[in-house]
């Protein structure tokens, strides 16, 4: 276990590394760091002396290993933007990035969830084929586009919702939530819908197979057997050996949320890391991007190697063929 | 077999001639493939709807009342028109116009041949790369594969609209101004291309070193036949399948990125918009009550990613071996 513990975080070093790679590529080589920072009236001797100072004239190795070394500890340098600590704008809009994950999420487990037990369970029934192909169509709806119809919808017709921004926040600590207000709430369901649409028909086709799957099995027959109601042996016996697959799923599709939020993010103009994030690459604010990019990608692998360890904790059959195939399994 | 010699010169028996001749269309009607499909309404309906799609953006510049990108055809006072069943709504313009006076329908049809190129250029691009890579990956093992596998890891490590935006951002970012516009379909295929070759190089990958082990592989190295040629006749051959139903599932989900890609406003630009482009354009008119410039291209994108994703479901049940 510890072998295959060592493998996996090396691994998952490496990934980073590479990231981190592309990340000071593309910070250092596009677009002159100096150029962004001194004002027009700079003198060459200034520039070189800023040059200088930031270490621009240092060998590749050295530059790549500062970069690292300062990512590590959070420190990604000055947005060419607004002149802020980058860390500190993407601290500050990490919360309304999570919220709003973390509330798709909970809307998808709770509306893809029954789905996929009825379509299953009242196989090749109307309701069910209407279900499935519900779901291809939530597929083919590109996120942005759910959240352009739902803002028609329901901020312009209806004038039931807003359709922009996060509302009134309430700070606790360094944490600014929306959940404990109305407005906050009233903002937020818009969004979360329009993020959890995708996630919901992924959800439900994977509760659908495991059903599938499940239903035949012994224990269910013998359940029915033994005179269990339908409704328990359906949504208790058989369901709960069917959450493994979607807790997995659920874990590992939250850094993929993150990143789709910036398309949610940018339709509803909520104040989060991905707005922050599409707002650095029209302005060319390099810092900020790579920051991002990090951040997201530390994120999405912490997530891989989390679930490929506990797999392997699990079923200890896994260790051998995960250690040999390696790779985050995306 | 002497007794037949003397046969040889008369002409082949006429029932053999009466049979129909067997070209490439009655094997297809023949196949198992065809019939399956004629089964699934849903496939005959996704590939229709597709066809008209494709049809109507091809024939774009003879069916359509208006050049979109034509400046001087706009005329200002056609602005704002809404579509043809409302009661302010004039023909040609059967889906209204936009702000500037440009026909909506039009937008659409020529917007859908930019979003259907970039997608099927996009596509193969990918299958390009993955399949060489791949097979090269597999057949040879090593180092080699290491490299490009690995790369693979890191590609797949990172979200894929997440490295579709650094490269497009990257590229408009350290391409001069005049270059941009001309460039921006060729950066969009590539930023698409770039996270999806993975996939298809896993896929050919696996079934490369299954392949390079068997002995007709062995028999054919023994008599010299060159390694690019029996990974491309020999090998590749057998991975089709998962590569058909991978590339046309992938075909629609590059339609969508392209399109997202677009209406973040790092894709096409206005003057030559994809589907993505109308939206982010239209997408600002949504409060001033022209909701028919939105909704129009946003309907027409979710036909084609709907039709192709609804035409790979079809292919992946009809060729797995497994459901038959």
């Amino acid at each position: 276990m510890l072998a295959f513990l060592i493998k996996r975080t090396a691994n998952a070093a490496f990934v980073m590394l590479a990231v981190a790679l592309l990340a000071f590529v593309i910070f250092r080589f596009f677009g002159d760091p100096v150029e962004m920072m001194v004002n027009e009236q700079a003198t060459q001797a200034d520039r070189a002396e800023l040059r200088e100072r930031l270490g621009l004239n240092d060998s590749f190795v050295t530059q790549y290993t500062r970069f690292v070394t300062n990512a590590a500890q959070g420190d990604f340098g000055i947005s060419y933007r607004n002149q802020q600590d980058v860390m500190v704008l993407i601290g500050e809009r990490f919360p309304a990035t999570f919220e709003l994950v973390l509330v798709a999420t909970v809307i998808s487990l709770v509306v893809g969830i029954p789905l996929g037990v009825i379509t299953a369970v009242h196989r090749n029934s109307r309701l069910a084929n209407a279900l499935q192909l519900g779901s291809i169509v939530g597929v083919s709806l590109p996120s942005f586009v759910v959240g352009i119809l739902l803002i028609l919808g329901f901020s312009v017709s209806l004038g039931w919702l807003p359709a922009f921004g996060r509302g009134e926040t309430v700070d606790i600590g360094w944490w600014s939530t929306g959940l404990l207000t109305p407005s906050g709430r009233a903002a937020l369901v818009l969004p979360a819908l329009s993020l959890s649409t995708f996630q919901i028909t992924l959800v439900m086709r994977l509760v659908r197979a495991e059903m599938l799957e499940t239903l035949r099995s012994d224990y269910v027959k013998f359940a029915r057997a033994r005179g269990v109601p339908k409704a328990r042996v359906h949504w208790v016996h058989a369901l709960r050996n069917c959450l493994m697959p979607v807790i997995t799923l659920t874990g590992m599709q939250i850094g993929n949320l993150i990143a789709f939020a910036l398309v949610t993010e940018t339709v509803f103009q909520w104040p989060g890391m991905g707005l922050l994030f599409i707002q650095a690459v029209t302005f060319v604010d390099i810092p900020v991007m790579a920051a991002y990019l990090m951040l997201v990608s530390f994120i999405f692998v912490l997530l891989n190697t989390l679930v490929d360890v506990t797999y392997a904790w699990v079923d200890p059959r896994l260790r051998d063929d995960a250690a040999k195939a390696g790779g985050a399994n995306g | 077999m002497a007794d037949i010699s003397p046969m040889t010169d008369t002409p082949k028996p006429p029932a053999e001639t009466a049979l129909p001749r067997r070209t490439r269309l009655t094997a297809l009607r023949e196949s198992d493939l065809w019939y399956s499909f004629r089964s699934h309404p849903s496939a005959i309906f996704a590939a229709c709807l597709l066809a008209l799609v494709a049809l109507s953006a091809l024939l774009a510049p003879l069916i359509t009342p208006q050049d979109p990108y034509d400046l001087a055809a706009l005329e200002l006072w056609n602005a704002e028109i809404p579509p043809i069943w409302n009661a302010q709504g004039q023909w040609p313009y059967i889906l209204g116009t936009d702000t500037q006076g440009r026909d909506i329908l039009s937008a659409i049809l020529y917007g859908s041949r930019i979003s259907l190129v970039i997608g099927f250029a996009s596509v193969m691009v990918a299958l390009a790369v993955g399949l060489s890579l791949g097979l090269i990956a597999g057949y040879f093992g090593g180092w080699i594969d290491n490299v490009i596998m690995r790369l693979g890891d890191v590609l797949l490590s990172m979200p894929f609209i997440l490295i579709a935006i650094l490269i497009t951002a990257v590229a408009t970012a350290a391409l001069p101004t005049h270059l941009k516009d001309v460039l921006a379909a060729p950066i969009l295929i590539l930023a698409i291309a770039v996270p999806s070759w993975v996939q298809y190089a896993r896929t050919v990958r696996a079934s490369a070193m299954v392949e390079r082990k068997k002995d007709y592989v062995s028999a054919a190295r023994l008599i010299r036949v060159k390694a690019w040629r029996i990974m491309l006749h020999h090998i590749l051959p057998n991975c089709m399948t998962p590569i058909l139903v991978a590339a046309t599932l992938n075909f629609g989900l590059a339609i969508l990125s392209e399109a997202t890609l677009s209406f973040l406003g790092v894709g096409m630009p206005p003057d030559q918009p994809s589907l993505g482009t109308l939206i982010r354009v239209g997408n600002q008119y949504l409060f001033s009550g022209l909701w028919w410039i939105v909704v129009f291209p946003a309907i027409q994108l979710c036909l084609i990613v709907l039709s192709v994703n609804m035409i790979g479901d079809w292919l992946r049940d009809a060729l797995n071996p497994k459901l038959r």
